[in-house]
């Protein structure tokens, strides 16, 4: 029978030969248990690797793209060393703009760290100024150089820093959701294929009888897949359903909560979910599939 | 048809049996006899290719079964009806759909075969027990079942295995005459039994051979009947 002619008979399915193997109570529960909870867990890990990408991205283009210039120096020489940077700035090919924060702006910076009371005015405080750089960027070590000559107590900072670690941080934790939906994948299938060897192990005899009266193993095998598949089809659409529900219902973005409060879907992402009920259906197919040829094989 | 050609069968260690040869001839009417355990069910098993010899050849419509894989044995399966001892029903579907099952996995359950199921149940005196489950009947009614089971795909050859092991006299006779009305359609009709008194009881009906299992060889056991 043609690969073809197979998968639409499992797809179609035949209410007749369905009828064949007898309902199991146990496999056919904890198949679907096991699909849902796999599923239901594919949802969040889906959820924390695509937020996490999300955050590698926005960290690398917002950030990537400015630096800042923190200037260091007496009262009565603040005030021309900051006009020298700018200067020198805004003659740097690559800097697209340079802006000196205001007193007010510096304070909303402290101020989580602060509280909004702090005496900006008795303290030290070095002032900043905001470099944003065109796409082509500028050449950072010759700046420092010049910065170094002409306004001294200058200090250059492009983020890279501590932009690079959040970045790979963020790309590790994306890797690590992947690495879990591949887990979560594995595990069932391993689930599955335990459900199904029960399944056929206790259905031996009427194993038995399909192929006293002419049964081929593939029609046997069909029998045992078909079922499977369907279980863990439902199983992992109501599992899917029920994670979509409770990340749907997890606090919305703001830049308050930071990376958890945007542990969600977006857009594209919650199509992505369509997709794990199938995957879950290729799964159980090719685990009991392959339990069943196993299982046929070593029958006599 | 079915030809066993010197063959030889060992089971845990010992020979059951040795040096056996036979031809089943289309048409025929045999009865194998023999004391319990001598071997008439191993040699019904691979009459029918559910076991291979350990010794010799077998072929059955011309195929030896050591060359045959397990969708070549499927299909002979669907040529050869075999009624075994213990019937072996799927207990969870009811006597018709028992009965089916040849036909449902070989892909012909139409509706013309769903009229033929029906009469082939009256044939066998089952149409008032069609919904009933397996469980439900009794020995006669199981292996009247059996008997229809083994035939619905119009088999060329019946192999029955003490069909009447586990029924009363008068049922025994009502197996037979079923077994017999299936030789007059053509069929090749095989039966294990130690029962001499249905074989005695035969020979009113039909023309059929007796064969012997004995010391671990197939012999005649005496004329024609």
């Amino acid at each position: 029978m043609s690969k073809g002619l197979q998968l639409s008979k499992l797809i179609m399915g035949d209410a007749q030969a369905d009828r064949v193997v007898p309902p199991t109570g146990f496999t056919a529960r904890l198949t679907l248990f096991a699909a849902g909870a796999m599923a239901f867990l594919t949802v969040f890990a889906l959820a924390l690797s695509l937020a996490s990408g999300r955050l590698a991205a926005r960290w690398g283009e917002e950030l990537a793209q400015s630096s800042t210039l923190r200037i260091s120096a007496p009262d009565e020489q603040m005030a021309a060393q900051t006009a020298a940077a700018l200067t020198v700035l805004e003659s740097t090919p690559g800097i697209a703009s340079a802006r000196a924060l205001s007193v007010e702006e510096q304070r909303n910076l402290l101020a989580p760290w602060f509280g909004p009371d702090l005496p900006l005015d008795s303290l030290p405080i070095p002032q900043l100024i905001e470099i944003v750089e065109t796409e082509e960027g500028y050449d950072g070590a010759g700046l420092r150089l010049r910065l170094q000559a002409e306004v001294p107590g200058a200090v250059l900072d492009d983020h890279n820093r501590w932009r690079r670690p959040l970045e790979r941080a963020a790309g590790r934790l994306r890797l690590l959701g992947w690495v879990s939906i591949g887990l979560i994948g594995a595990a069932t299938a391993a689930m599955i294929t335990l459900a199904a060897n029960a399944a056929l192990a206790a259905n031996a005899q009427v194993i038995s009888v399909l192929r006293l009266i002419g049964a081929q193993d593939s029609y046997i095998a069909r029998a045992f897949v078909r079922r499977f598949t369907l279980r863990a089809l439902s199983g992992a659409a109501i599992g899917t359903a029920l994670g979509a529900l409770a990340v749907f219902l997890l606090p919305s973005a703001q830049d308050s909560g930071g990376f958890l409060t945007g542990l969600g879907f977006q857009g594209i992402g919650w199509a992505l979910l369509a997709l794990i009920p199938p995957l879950a259906g290729v799964v159980a197919y090719l685990a009991t599939g392959a339990a069943a040829r196993r299982t046929l094989g070593e029958l006599t | 048809m079915i030809e066993l050609d010197n063959i030889a069968y060992s089971y845990g260690g010992g020979e059951l049996l040795s040096e056996v040869s036979f031809k089943l001839a289309p048409g025929s009417f045999h009865f194998l006899t023999g004391p319990s355990g001598s071997g008439k069910t191993t040699f019904l098993k691979l009459c029918y290719g559910a076991l291979t010899p350990t010794a010799g050849r077998v072929q059955l419509f011309g195929k030896d079964v050591r060359e045959m894989d397990r969708d070549d044995h499927a299909m002979t399966r669907r040529q050869i009806g075999v009624v075994h001892q213990d019937c072996q029903f799927l207990d969870h579907l009811p006597v018709r759909e028992n009965v089916a099952l040849p036909l449902t996995v070989s892909g012909k359950d139409s509706l013309e075969q769903h009229s033929n199921l029906k009469e082939l149940l009256t044939w066998v005196g089952l149409g008032h027990r069609a919904s009933a489950l397996p469980p439900e009947l009794s020995g006669g009614e199981r292996q009247r079942a059996a008997l229809a089971r083994a035939v619905i795909m119009s088999p060329d050859v019946v192999l029955a295995d003490e069909p009447t092991g586990n029924v009363d006299w008068e049922m025994s006779q009502r197996l037979l005459q079923l077994l017999v009305e299936l030789n007059k359609m053509g069929k090749t009709i095989l039966i294990a039994t130690h029962d001499m008194n249905l074989i005695r009881a035969a020979k009113h009906h039909v023309q059929a051979r007796v064969l012997r299992i004995s010391g671990r060889k197939l012999q005649l056991a005496g004329a024609d009947l």
